[in-house]
């Protein structure tokens, strides 16, 4: 008897291992150090299987606001370019942001607007309010960075978007996702939405998120200067290396294919070191903030880097904005010179501190604490977050909050395991 | 044959045309704009903030960038109004699989260039080897709709006049946006020009049996280059980047600059 006890023990203790090795081993996302896993994302043969076409209309005739004026040398952005995957039959709808100067057509963006329509949602993809394309068109004020506006400007296209669709009959219960700065801007959306009631969004998915925007912003920032060998007076060795490498593992064909994700995509493999990784994501960070700066200087008139009294043509050279937008410090420095003197001047007590941390996260948790259709995902490498940031998303998100043990900023994002959880997030009621 | 050598003097002298016109297109330069008749100068000024003693990786030698800068928005319009329609409504009738045998007849008809370009450099190996791709994939590959050489092991090598040029150290010259191909610079311009009428005394020795032939010869260019542009994803000012201009500029540059060094 005793002995039979002991083997039914044995056995349970047996069963309760595999459990639990079960669940610490079963998360195979196969790169563990967060820089490369941030650059290379997933490898093809881990990636989730999703269809190669699908049924996507683009929309590129967008009108905003129709009495806009916008600057010549932006004519091309005039109207907010969006996409739409589409189900033939009536189904729920998921609007998705994409990540700091990434547009809705950004390979992330892409991935998920497959996976999304594999599991049967109509799937609206939109550009971050950061990228120029959104600035230019969508932006009120022409300054993206402050959380609230651009939340209100989410909503305001979400809104006109939702007006503009001819099959309204085919429209179900709506949703919202986004990583990255889309992630922390869904959250507020959603408050938004709360008050204003047009979507009342059922479920809400915030993926790789920044805390406070700020902050990560400035960590990235910190990524190119601190990773330059010789400091930033080097920076065009460094480039001019950068460049080298990059086009020799460029073989995507007859041209250039001149994607956000280039800089990455063309450099997986040949990264000799981590401070090179980490340079190369403070690079590609860099570029898009040089978009921002640049964009945003001429549409708010700061005149920070063009003259606020000078109209640029839709020809004229350009090359040499691009070379001061790009060397300065990033997003504190449009931050101090572009974004937060507006404000200051309303309120004239505003530290910068204290404006900063009107984007962050805490300014909403009870929020965020009591609101059941929020989830989120994250890595515990990520690397735009601070240390205790995932303990407090923890903390706030409790068992809504799907913690990964690596992947770093948004590299396991297409791995097969973080794919079905996203869409099972949306997919199960 | 006659017609052809008229329109080749055509195609010389609009070029030549086209040349005298650009030389009188700069781009307005932002320090020039900056010291302008009552513009306020900004925070950081263009004049403070750039060197105009050192190279940046972004700097080229543009000095037409006003006519290439209309011209890259003329493409724009090109590709919107007429050529990705076209594409698009090729790529909507014709299933995948029709469009890549299709694709590999055009890359196939392109290993003429390739060998003789090869040639030209002297490169023995990679003559070889492309001269083996034109027959296996002619032959059994038939045609080149399909392309047993590269399973057999017989590697492509891309070569063309602009290449051919480079490699006997002949510079780029100045960029150029040329209308409908996109980026180029003087040097390349002439290395496809050179490229072109090889390929047409090729096509029209290898139609001289065919009736028709000017009408079947415009179906082949018209062909080429849907098929040509169906395989290209750029789409002019899809990045919304105000930068894009500069970027693809130097991109362009940079990966020429590679290919003719391999």
């Amino acid at each position: 008897m005793k002995k039979k006890l002991q083997h039914v023990l044995l056995a349970c203790s047996l069963l309760l291992a595999t459990v639990c090795i079960g669940q610490a081993a079963s998360y195979d996302y196969p790169i563990s150090d967060p820089i490369e896993a941030t650059i290379i994302g997933t490898p093809k043969e881990a990636m989730a299987i999703l269809p190669k076409k699908i049924r996507v209309k683009e929309y590129l005739t967008f009108d905003v606001f129709p009495d806009r004026e916008v600057p010549e040398v932006f004519w091309y952005n005039e109207k907010l370019r969006y996409a739409v995957a589409y189900q033939k039959e009536k189904a729920p709808v998921i609007f998705m942001i994409a990540g700091t100067g990434a547009g809705y057509d950004s390979a992330k963006m892409k991935m998920m607007q497959k996976a999304f329509f594999q599991a049967g949602f109509h799937v609206v993809a939109i550009s971050s309010p950061t990228h120029p394309n959104f600035i230019v068109a969508a932006s009120s004020s022409g300054m993206p960075g402050d959380i609230r506006s651009d939340s209100e400007d989410l909503y305001n296209v979400m809104e006109k978007m939702f007006e503009r669709s001819k099959k309204k009959k085919l429209i179900g219960d709506f949703y919202l996702t986004g990583y990255s700065l889309g992630g922390t801007q869904a959250a507020f959306v959603a408050k938004l939405d709360e008050e204003r009631k047009v979507f009342d969004f059922k479920k809400v998915l915030m993926i790789n998120p920044a805390l406070n925007i700020y902050d990560s912003a400035v960590k990235l920032d910190k990524m190119l200067v601190d990773n330059i060998p010789g400091g930033m007076d080097h920076f065009d060795d460094f480039y001019t290396k950068l460049m080298a490498n990059i086009m020799e593992s460029y073989v995507h064909g007859d041209f250039i294919d001149l994607s956000h994700d280039f800089f990455y995509s063309t450099y997986d493999a040949i990264l000799t070191s981590q401070a090179e990784g980490k340079a190369v994501i403070g690079f590609s960070f860099r570029m898009s903030l040089a978009n921002l700066l640049f964009t945003s200087d001429v549409m708010t008139h700061s005149g920070y880097i063009v003259p606020k009294n000078l109209e640029l043509d839709s020809t004229d050279s350009l090359t040499d904005y691009n070379k001061v937008a790009f060397r300065g410090d990033g997003f504190s420095e449009y931050v101090e010179n572009i974004l937060y003197p507006p404000f200051k001047a309303n309120e004239p007590g505003l530290s910068l501190r204290e404006f900063v941390d009107r984007s962050s996260l805490r300014v909403i948790e009870d929020y965020l604490k009591k609101s059941n259709k929020i989830g989120l995902v994250t890595n515990v490498d990520d690397i735009i977050l601070a240390d205790g940031d995932v303990d407090y998303f923890k903390q706030v998100f409790g068992s809504r909050a799907k913690i990964y043990p690596r992947g770093g900023h948004c590299g396991n994002m297409a791995y097969k395991d973080n794919v079905a959880y996203m869409t099972d997030f949306f997919k199960i009621k | 044959m006659k017609i052809q050598k008229m329109n080749s003097m055509k195609n010389v002298l609009v070029l030549g045309l086209l040349l005298t016109f650009l030389s009188g297109c700069g781009a307005k330069q932002p320090a020039e704009q900056e010291a302008g008749m009552g513009i306020i100068p900004p925070t950081k000024p263009v004049s403070e903030f750039v060197q105009s003693d050192i190279v940046y990786p972004i700097d080229a030698y543009d000095p037409w960038e006003g006519f290439n800068r209309n011209m890259y928005v003329f493409n724009f319009y090109f590709d919107k109004y007429l050529f990705l329609p076209v594409v698009g409504g090729y790529a909507w009738i014709m299933p995948d699989y029709c469009e890549d045998r299709i694709s590999g007849i055009f890359k196939n008809f392109g290993e003429i260039r390739n060998f003789m370009n090869n040639l030209l450099q002297l490169k023995f190996k990679a003559t070889a080897v492309t001269t083996g791709r034109f027959l296996v994939n002619s032959t059994v590959g038939l045609l080149g709709m399909y392309d047993p050489a590269s399973h057999w092991g017989m590697a492509r090598y891309k070569e063309d006049f602009g290449q051919t040029l480079g490699h006997y150290g002949v510079g780029a010259g100045p960029y150029l946006v040329l209308p409908i191909m996109g980026p180029s610079t003087l040097r390349d311009t002439t290395g496809l020009a050179v490229d072109a009428v090889v390929r047409s005394e090729v096509l029209d020795w290898a139609l001289d049996d065919v009736d028709n032939k000017s009408n079947v010869r415009t179906a082949i260019d018209v062909m080429a280059a849907i098929d040509a542009r169906h395989r290209v994803g750029f789409r002019y000012y899809q990045s919304g980047s105000p930068f894009e201009y500069d970027v693809v500029r130097m991109l362009f540059l940079e990966k020429r600059k590679m290919d003719i060094a391999k």
